[in-house]
C-alpha cells in the first residue's frame, strides 16, 4: 500500500520547470532512493512534499489523504519528517534541545515535557549522541550535525522519513555509519525516502530506486535494473 | 555543578530577588517623592526592554512597534480613565495593545529581517499621525488632560506591571513557546519542518508582549496630566528599549533587565547633571562604544571578566601546585 502517492507534481520557478509532471509512489516499509544529476529537481520534490513549496498543478496524497497546500508543520506532525540538504540545525540550541523541539511540536497529540524529554534522550543514544547532549549544535561535526537532523526528525514519530543527502560530505567510515543508521530507522517501521548521490549507499540500502533528470522522472526500478539501464548511464556520463 | 551548590545558588538568586522586591515595594515609605518618581521611570524602562526582549530577543524579529503599544495604553487612559476606574483602565490598556498586536502580528509577521522593522515603526508613525489628524479636523483639539493621579499609586501599579513583565517573560522564556521562539530566530524554515506553528508562535508571544507596554503607556498618561499624539506616540520609545536591550545583552533575561536599569539612571542623571544640554548626544556618544566594544553588551563583559578570574585563579592554584 502506498503511505505516499504524488499525481503530476510539476513546479515552475518562472519559466523553468524544475519539476515536471512526476508521477510517483512510496510504499509502506520500503527505502526509496532518489538520484538524478545536479539541478534534476530532487530537492524541488522534496521540498513539495514537505510543503515547503506548493506544486502548481499536481496532486500528493499521503497516506491516501490530500496533503497538497497543507502548511509544513501540519504536514510534519501528520507523519512526514524531513532533513536538510544543507545542514540546518539550530546552531545555538544545545543538542538536546533539538530534538525536544520535535518531540514537544512535532507530533500530532503532542505530549509533556517530561514525556518529551524522555524521548528525546533515547532517540540521542539511537543516533548514538547522548554524549554531547549539552553542547550546542554548531559544535558538532558536519556527520554529527546531520546524525542530530535525523535525530530531530525521527522526534516527530514520522511514518516517512525524507532524507536530503545524508551522506554527503562524509568519509567512508561516516558512510558506513550513516548507512547503518539508515536500516535501523527501516527496523524501527519507518518508511525512507532518500536523496543521495554516493551510488554505494543507494545500491546497498534502497529497495527501489527513481532517477530525475531535467525534473522528469526518466528511470525506476531496483538497483540493479537502475544501474544496468541505458538511458540512467547516458544521462549520468553524458554518453 | 552538583546538587548542593545548585540548590544554594537557587536560594541565592531567590532571596536576592525577595529583597529587592521587598526594597522596591517599600520605598516610598523610606526615600523622598522625588526617587519615587524617578524609580516610576525606571521600572517602566526596564518593563519595556523586557517585553521588548521576550519577543524580539529569541526569535530575531526585530520589533519597533514599541511606541504605538504604548500609545495605545495612554490614549486608552486619557479616553476612559474619567469614567472607570484606574485598574481597569490599565487592563483595558493593556487589551487594547494585546488586540492591535494580534492584527499586526498578523500582518506582518511574515516580514523578515528589516521589512518587519520598518513596517513596525511605520505603525507607530501611522497611528500618531492619524489621531493628529482626527483631532484637528474632528474634534478640534489637539490633546488630552487627565485627573493627576497621586505618584504613589502610579508607583505601585507601575510597580505590579512590572513584576508581571518581569513573571511573564520568564516563564515564557522556560517553556516550551520560548523555546520554539527561539528555533525560529535560529532557522525558522527548520522550525516549521520540525512542527512548529511559526505564525501562531510568533503573533501570540507579540501580542503578549504588547500588553505590558500597552499597562504601562496607561498609567503613565495620568502621570503626564495632558498628552496628544506626539506623547503618547513619541517615536523614541520604539527605539530604546531595542538600545538598552543590547546594551545590557540580549540571551538572557537579566541582559536587557540590567541594560535598561542602568540605561534609565544614567539618562536621568545627565538629564540632571550639568550637561543636560548635551546628554543626548553623551548619550550616544556611550552607546557607540558600548555596542563598539561589547558585542554581547554589559552581560558579555561580565561573563568575560568571570571567566578571566576563573583562568587567572586556576592558573593561580596550578602555579602553587607545581611549587610545592
Amino acid at each position: 500500500m502506498p503511505i505516499l502517492e504524488g499525481e503530476g507534481v510539476t513546479k515552475y520557478f518562472g519559466g523553468l520547470a524544475a519539476v515536471s509532471n512526476v508521477d510517483f509512489h512510496v510504499d509502506q516499509g520500503e527505502i526509496v532512493g532518489l538520484i538524478g544529476p545536479n539541478g534534476s529537481g530532487k530537492t524541488t520534490l522534496f521540498n513539495l512534499i514537505s510543503a515547503a513549496l506548493v506544486p502548481k498543478p499536481g496532486v500528493i496524497k499521503f497516506k491516501g489523504e490530500n496533503i497538497t497546500g497543507l502548511q509544513p508543520h501540519k504536514i510534519c506532525r501528520m507523519g512526514v519528517a524531513r532533513t536538510f540538504q544543507s545542514v540546518e540545525v539550530f546552531a545555538n540550541m544545545s543538542v538536546l534541545e533539538n530534538v525536544l523541539l520535535g518531540s514537544l511540536f512535532g507530533t500530532l497529540t503532542g505530549m509533556s515535557s517530561a514525556e518529551a524529554s524522555r524521548e528525546a534522550t533515547k532517540l540521542l543514544e539511537f543516533v548514538e549522541l547522548s554524549m554531547v547532549k549539552t553542547t550546542p549544535a554548531k559544535d558538532l561535526t558536519l556527520a554529527n550535525q546531520k546524525r542530530l537532523e535525523v535525530a530531530r526528525a525521527l522526534a516527530t514519530k514520522p511514518e516517512l522519513l525524507l532524507l536530503d543527502e545524508l551522506m554527503a560530505g562524509l568519509n567512508p567510515t561516516e558512510v558506513a555509519q550513516a548507512m547503518e543508521l539508515v536500516t535501523r530507522i527501516r527496523g524501527e517501521g519507518i518508511t525512507i525516502f532518500m536523496i543521495e548521490h554516493v551510488m554505494k549507499a543507494i545500491m546497498n540500502v534502497c529497495d527501489r530506486i527513481m532517477v530525475l533528470h531535467h525534473g522528469e522522472k526518466i528511470a525506476e526500478g531496483t538497483p540493479e535494473e537502475i544501474a544496468t539501464s541505458r538511458t540512467v548511464i547516458e544521462v549520468y556520463l553524458g554518453a | 555543578m552538583d546538587i548542593i551548590s545548585f540548590i544554594s545558588k537557587r536560594f541565592w538568586v531567590l532571596g536576592l530577588l525577595f529583597v529587592v522586591l521587598v526594597a522596591l515595594a517599600a520605598l516610598p515609605l523610606y526615600a523622598s517623592s522625588y526617587w519615587v518618581v524617578r524609580f516610576t521611570a525606571i521600572l517602566m524602562y526596564i518593563l519595556l526592554t523586557a517585553s521588548w526582549a521576550t519577543f524580539s530577543g529569541p526569535s530575531g524579529y526585530m520589533s519597533l512597534a514599541t511606541a504605538a503599544f504604548f500609545g495605545v495604553g495612554v490614549y486608552t487612559s486619557a479616553l476612559l480613565g474619567k469614567a472607570l476606574p484606574l485598574q481597569l483602565v490599565i487592563v483595558i490598556g493593556g487589551l487594547a495593545s494585546f488586540c492591535l498586536g494580534l492584527l499586526v502580528g498578523a500582518l506582518t509577521l511574515r516580514l523578515r529581517g528589516i521589512y518587519f522593522a520598518v513596517f513596525t515603526f511605520g505603525l507607530v508613525l501611522l497611528i500618531q499621525r492619524f489621531l493628529l489628524w482626527l483631532e484637528m479636523t474632528v474634534m478640534r483639539t489637539r490633546g488630552r488632560i487627565l485627573d493627576p493621579v497621586a505618584d504613589n499609586t502610579i508607583y505601585y501599579i507601575m510597580l505590579a506591571i512590572f513584576v508581571a513583565t518581569l513573571l511573564t517573560a520568564w516563564l515564557i522564556g522556560r517553556s516550551k513557546f520560548g523555546l520554539a521562539l527561539k528555533s525560529i530566530g535560529e532557522n525558522e524554515e527548520a522550525a516549521s519542518h520540525t512542527g512548529v506553528n511559526v505564525t501562531l508562535v510568533k503573533i501570540i508571544t507579540f501580542a503578549i508582549s504588547a500588553v505590558f507596554m500597552g499597562a504601562a503607556g496607561a498609567i503613565m498618561a495620568p502621570k503626564w496630566v495632558y498628552i496628544d499624539p506626539y506623547i503618547a506616540f513619541n517615536v523614541l520609545l520604539s527605539f530604546i528599549p531595542v538600545l538598552m536591550a543590547i546594551f545590557g545583552g540580549l540571551g538572557q533575561l537579566y541582559g536587557p533587565i540590567i541594560g535598561a536599569a542602568l540605561f534609565a539612571y544614567l539618562q536621568q542623571e545627565l538629564q540632571e547633571s550639568e550637561f543636560s544640554e548635551y546628554y543626548l548626544f553623551i548619550f550616544g556618544g556611550i552607546l557607540v562604544v558600548a555596542i563598539a566594544f561589547m558585542p554581547s553588551g554589559l552581560v558579555g563583559l561580565i561573563q568575560k571578566l568571570i571567566q578571566l578570574i576563573q583562568k587567572w585563579r586556576k592558573g593561580g592554584t596550578a602555579e602553587q601546585n607545581a611549587n610545592t
